[in-house]
């Protein structure tokens, strides 16, 4: 603690900074640490990185070449028709059939979800507490427990297959209504409700012409959670959906696995797919989500974190 | 009126199904009631004990890890003197999360293939001449934990570092005028104030990991079912929907599953304190 410190002490700061443990043993511990942290870095960025070499390279070099040299323009072009010449196109329906799902269900989402906020948290109703609890419980669960249970009601209703099939459950999103719950009723106060009241405005009145101007923020990070989440869904539409013409990317990518000789050999024919093309499918497949989530850290927080700003 | 929609949906997508589950539970192909038969039946297979066994293993690997690393690299990042390369390290280390699913299974797959592998001299050093070697049923537990941590460590990282830049200045700068080295502060202070976070990922990460499908569903079509298709309980749920059409064996196993799921998040809820059901 003290081997630095005699050194200079005309400052308080720097005093202060020696005195946090830069003695030998923190040196050496300053260097582990950033070992470790640089360690890992490298374990969380090494396999994206290495992906975005792969699709520039032929099903040959990938294998023969060092991991992360830049194969060709070409070969990235060739990979590039090779994927969206699948089946015919099959890749373009099941990237059209993501952007379907998930906006469906994100518009259908924020339509349910930012009312029934609203409600919860500036209104007084029968039942609101047992809602909420409710509410809590499901947000909590895991999404996948409910899958079974939804798809023997769908099929009991005749619904498996279509389109709403994957939406609608899509759309009941507790999450969505426990953020606009804690934004309602930590964000806008009372009074200012009151006050439009007094002024004669009826509840529809007040909820789209004072409430909903003052949510954008909320709309926005239940939006962005609704959306990753379903273009990321894998078992749900796994499930509802038996026929490739309506799967979304994630469940059309094990198609794609199964074509590609590498790791199904039964599959080598004439639409077999490359290591390469099968890389460059999955970096297609989240492409979307990666560009979203780069500049949204701050609404990853929020969310993860919300109502945990009650101590 | 606000609420309507949503209560709609709570019963549609929330009850009925949870309803229509435990009902199929517990009535045989023809509706008749018949007790815990469906039960008896499907935690007699032989594959039930096999599969919740994979998936305890599974979970160990996991949360232990999730647990120690995970708190290790928060206070680590937090340590960083410079604001800007905290950033860019949580940055790296919250990346991998938007790959979730298919996505990030199938690059692991990639990672994973000795012949491609970006790692293979260190697959090799394993031990792991092929695909084949690599996911021998011994390492799946280990490796579905590495593609859990890989996509959802990044986003507790952020989380927990959060939690620690909530510390006052004071409490630390106190510690340290005490002579506390930075291990004293990380234990006696640091870690008691993020012990609701740590909980909080804890419940939420067990809680999941009970569910696992994606990774040993896509294993298996990968590996020519070297990895079964039946290696976790949703998929064995999923096998007899769908192989044996035993819809009410399925529910059976999708009811015990639920269960498991309310009661962690209900306990989470009520013993909490994190999540509050009154206005702040």
């Amino acid at each position: 603690m003290t081997t630095t410190a005699s050194t200079s002490g005309s400052t308080s700061a720097p005093a202060r900074r020696r005195s946090t443990g830069l003695g030998v043993a923190g040196w050496s511990g300053r260097g582990i640490a950033g070992v470790v942290l640089v360690v890992f870095a490298l374990f969380f960025v090494v396999p994206i990185v290495w992906v975005l070499f792969a699709v520039t390279k032929t099903g040959g070099e990938l294998i023969r070449q060092g991991p992360f040299t830049v194969g060709s323009f070409g070969s990235f072009a060739a990979n590039w028709d090779q994927l969206f010449s699948f089946q015919d196109g099959a890749v373009y329906t099941w990237f059209g059939n993501s952007v379907l799902y998930a906006l469906g269900a994100l518009v259908l989402t924020l339509v349910i979800s930012i009312p029934a906020g609203y409600a919860l948290a500036l209104t007084e109703f029968r039942g609101r507490r047992v809602l909420l609890v409710l509410t809590l419980v499901v947000m909590l669960m895991p999404s996948t427990a409910l899958v079974l249970p939804v798809f023997l009601e769908m099929n009991a209703l005749g619904l498996v297959g279509t389109a709403l099939s994957v939406i609608l459950p899509f759309s009941f999103y507790p999450f969505g209504v426990y953020l606009a719950f804690i934004y309602f009723s930590t964000s806008i106060p009372d009074s200012l409700l009151a006050a439009a009241r007094l002024d004669g405005a009826n509840e529809l009145q007040v909820f789209f012409r004072v409430a909903l101007p003052l949510a954008a923020p909320v709309v926005a990070l239940v939006g962005f959670f609704s959306f990753t989440q379903n273009w990321n869904n894998y078992f749900l539409p796994f499930v509802m959906l038996p026929s490739s013409d309506s799967y979304p990317l994630q469940v059309g990518l094990s198609t794609l696995l199964s074509s590609t000789p590498a790791f199904n050999p039964s599959s080598a024919g004439s639409e077999s797919v490359q290591l390469p093309t099968l890389a460059l499918g999955t970096v297609v497949s989240v492409l979307p989500i990666l560009i979203v989530f780069l500049f949204s850290q701050r609404f990853l927080v929020e969310g993860m974190t919300a109502g945990g700003t009650k101590e | 009126m606000f609420i309507a929609p949503y209560v709609l949906f709570t019963l549609a997508f929330g009850l009925a199904p949870a309803v229509y589950a435990l009902v199929l539970a517990f009535t045989d192909a023809d509706g008749a009631f018949v007790g815990i038969a469906n039960f008896a039946k499907v935690i007699g297979d032989y594959r039930f004990f096999a599969d919740v066994g994979h998936v305890a293993l599974y979970l160990v690997i996991w949360l232990v890890s999730l647990l120690v690393l995970v708190v290790l690299l928060a206070l680590l990042v937090h340590g960083i003197r410079s604001r800007r390369v905290s950033a860019v390290f949580r940055l790296l280390y919250y990346i991998p999360g938007a790959l979730a699913g298919a996505s990030s299974v199938l690059l692991w797959l990639f990672v994973l293939d000795p012949s491609a592998s970006p790692v293979a001299p260190l697959l090799h050093a394993l031990g792991f001449q092929s695909f084949n070697q690599t996911i021998a049923p011994a390492n799946l537990p280990a490796i579905f934990a590495i593609i859990a941590f890989w996509t959802g460590a990044g986003g507790w990282i952020v989380v927990l570092f959060g939690a620690l830049n909530n510390i006052s200045v004071d409490v630390m700068e106190a510690a340290r005028l005490d002579g506390a080295n930075a291990v004293q502060i990380a234990t006696r202070i640091q870690l008691p104030l993020m012990r609701k976070w740590i909980a909080y990922m804890s419940v939420l990460s067990l809680a999941a990991g009970t569910q696992l499908f994606v990774e040993p569903t896509l294993l298996s079509q990968a590996s020519n079912a070297v990895v079964p298709n039946d290696y976790s309980l949703n998929q064995l749920a999923y096998q007899y929907a769908f192989a044996q059409n035993d819809f009410n064996g399925a529910s059976a196993i999708a009811v015990l599953l639920l269960i498991v799921s309310i009661a962690l998040s209900a306990l989470f809820v009520w013993r909490g304190g994190l999540f509050s059901t009154e206005d702040a």
